[in-house]
């Protein structure tokens, strides 16, 4: 049985325009050691799907489907229960260390305070417990970061805190979301490798949220492209690379920006916005950005179809578009 | 930390002289002689006359400017037209009543505001959310000295619980003092409860929508154990700026109520200076409410390097 278990999984969002599927039948599965990365621009449903995991979605948010963590089932249970487990059995890293951490209270403070919660040590203990948490995510003089407050540190060193605060109680599950993006470029590669060493070490799953594809890349296993609330594209990561079996995932790959001298040709964009969520198509939700649209797709949500091992794509095309590259 | 304290000393100093020149101004081009109020509108000339070079009315505004402010430098106070003691004397005694009673009702209003703010906002848009809200929107349309007319009649004239008014004075024992100031203290701390307590909702709910309370969820606080250990504390810093002005205001302007009560109070001095043109008392009395508020706002802003540590490696 596998550590996560996601199936059907459709998060209903209130809009001002209506409710809208954040998230539609959303599937996988991951296992312990195991890394997998969620890749998708802004509004596909990416972060929607990490805290449907953690259940921490807005209010008024209605979630259908089943999540479940060592074959429990997470949709149906209790608030209680699931304080128990969060900070617990799965943490999450966010994306912004600027504002993740309380300002008012001191370092050693927060990253004690899942242990003081979930582990009932002391105050003291914890501390104890929090400075090697500290040292051990590279955080500099770890012994004196314990009672400063987050606007002393830089946000490398916040996001640093930021995993040690989400691994304190030796999760199962970790969920980093964009945890580099606000990073500059030099320490990011600094945090992927913490993160991936971590997770080695400890034995966790890790789902990673990403926007750019050489993050994911370079971190995950296995892989999985969102637009518009549908996973399109899934499968090893190394796979999807080599066949980009759908459109979209095609699309975002032309768009990334790529190192070199600077040419006369502009950045390759997509065509076309994000559909708003209450706007959603019943068919493929990249239909109208499509440049291989015919009238079956907007007929419904494209069935996964199989591409090859453990490989899927949301498209009708998706044989077309592999065999003419 | 001397730094800060001598830049907030300059403030303090340039503060109480701009406001005694303010006042100083405005005493001046009002109308009205004070020698005539004092002697009534049937005095003869020669006496008024008289009166007015014995007050030293007739010497030039600088001179009398100087000689008020030099005064107020070496601790001699002018002398009340109407009273003919000390002004000092006069407003000291009066700060006896109208301390008391700011503090008091500032103590209510923090005690009743804080916790309907913070329920409020952790029910946001639900009953009790909806309650507060509604409550607090009646406590800020009801003008508080009819509130206070209620109370009299209530708990004075109907219950007999309380006194109707007045003062005994803190000789006659604390709690006399005390209970004459209850019902004056509510009735100023309702529509300050009332703000506040809106106030506060807006504020914690701001913090509740921020990223560190997310984290602290993600912790697997509970949303209450998240509420009271990490929003409440970030919601406080603006809450503090509104409860320093409040203190400012019910410090100052308690002279309505301090008439409903027939309480000896400094607004009632004031009020009652400014009808008799009791010059030296209005001034000073004015100079001491600026150096009150500018204490407070000092006050205010230890309170906020207390709360928040980012403020601490600034400015100090």
């Amino acid at each position: 049985m596998p550590l996560l278990e996601v199936e059907n999984l459709t998060v209903t969002l209130a809009t001002n325009r209506g409710p809208g599927d954040a998230v539609r039948n959303v599937a996988f599965a991951l296992d312990r050691g195991e890394t997998l990365g969620l890749v998708g621009e802004s509004g596909c449903g990416k972060s929607i799907t990490a805290l449907a995991l953690m259940s921490l979605l807005p209010e008024r948010a209605r979630i259908a489907g089943s999540i479940r963590l060592d074959g429990r089932e997470l949709t149906t249970l209790g608030e209680d229960q699931l304080c128990g487990l969060r900070g617990d059995r799965m943490a999450m890293i966010f994306q912004e260390p600027m504002t993740s951490l309380n300002p008012v209270q001191t370092i050693g403070r927060q990253v004690a305070e899942p242990l003081i919660l979930h582990k009932g040590m002391t105050r003291a203990a914890a501390r104890e417990r929090a400075l090697d948490l500290l040292d051990r995510v590279g955080l500099p003089n770890p012994a004196a970061r314990l009672d400063q407050f987050p606007h002393q540190l830089s946000g490398g060193q916040r996001q640093r805190v930021m995993i040690a605060m989400a691994l304190a109680c030796d999760p199962d599950l970790l969920i980093a979301d964009e945890p580099t993006t606000a990073l500059d470029v030099t320490i990011q590669g600094q945090i992927l490798d913490l993160i991936l060493d971590l997770v080695e070490e400890r034995g966790m799953a890790l789902l990673l949220i990403s926007h750019d594809l050489g993050v994911i890349a370079e971190t995950t296993q296995r892989m999985m492209v969102m637009y518009g609330g549908s996973v399109v594209e899934a499968g090893p990561t190394a796979e999807v690379f080599a066949r980009m079996a759908h459109p979209y995932t095609r699309g975002l790959f032309a768009a990334r920006p790529k190192l070199g001298p600077a040419t006369e040709t502009p950045l390759a964009t997509i065509a076309g916005v994000v559909p708003e969520l209450a706007d959603l198509p019943p068919g493929c939700p990249f239909a109208n950005r499509c440049p291989l649209m015919i009238p079956p797709c907007n007929d419904g949500l494209p069935p996964p179809l199989p591409m090859g091992p453990d490989h899927i794509s949301r498209c009708i095309r998706a044989r077309e578009l592999v065999a003419s590259a | 930390m001397n730094l800060f304290l001598l830049k907030r000393f300059a403030t303090f100093i340039a503060t109480l002289i701009g406001t005694s020149l303010v006042v100083f101004l405005v005493l001046e081009v009002l109308p009205g002689d004070p020698a005539l109020v004092m002697l009534g509108p049937d005095a003869n000339e020669d006496a008024v006359a008289a009166l007015r070079d014995k007050l030293g009315l007739n010497q030039p505004a600088v001179t009398r400017y100087l000689e008020w402010i030099g005064g107020l430098v070496t601790g001699s106070f002018g002398q009340s037209y109407s009273y003919g003691v000390s002004t000092g004397e006069l407003i000291v005694e009066r700060l006896w009543v109208t301390v008391p009673l700011a503090l008091m009702a500032m103590l209510m209003t923090v005690v009743i505001a804080l916790p309907l703010g913070i329920h409020a906002a952790s029910k946001h848009n639900k009953a009790g959310d909806v309650v507060v809200m509604g409550v607090s929107q009646l406590g800020i349309a009801i003008p508080n000295f009819w509130f206070g007319i209620l109370l009299i009649l209530f708990f004075a004239v109907q219950l007999g619980w309380a006194s109707a008014g007045g003062f005994p004075g803190w000789d006659e024992g604390v709690l006399d003092g005390i209970s004459a100031l209850f019902l004056p203290a509510i009735a100023l701390a309702l529509v300050q409860a009332a703000i506040l307590a809106r106030f506060t909702r807006s504020a914690v709910l701001d913090v509740l929508r921020e990223d560190f309370v997310r984290t602290a969820r993600a912790k697997g606080l509970t949303r209450r154990a998240a509420l009271w250990g990490h929003a409440v504390r970030n919601a406080l810093i603006p809450v503090v700026t509104i409860m320093g002005l409040q203190f400012s205001n019910l410090l100052a302007g308690t002279v309505v109520i301090e008439n409903v009560f027939q309480l000896p109070g400094l607004g009632r001095l004031v009020f009652q200076a400014i009808a008799n043109r009791d010059v030296p008392v209005v001034r000073d009395a004015v100079v001491i409410l600026a150096a009150k508020v500018v204490i407070i706002n000092f006050v205010v802003d230890l309170l906020y390097a207390w709360i928040d540590p980012r403020l601490k490696a600034h400015d100090v």
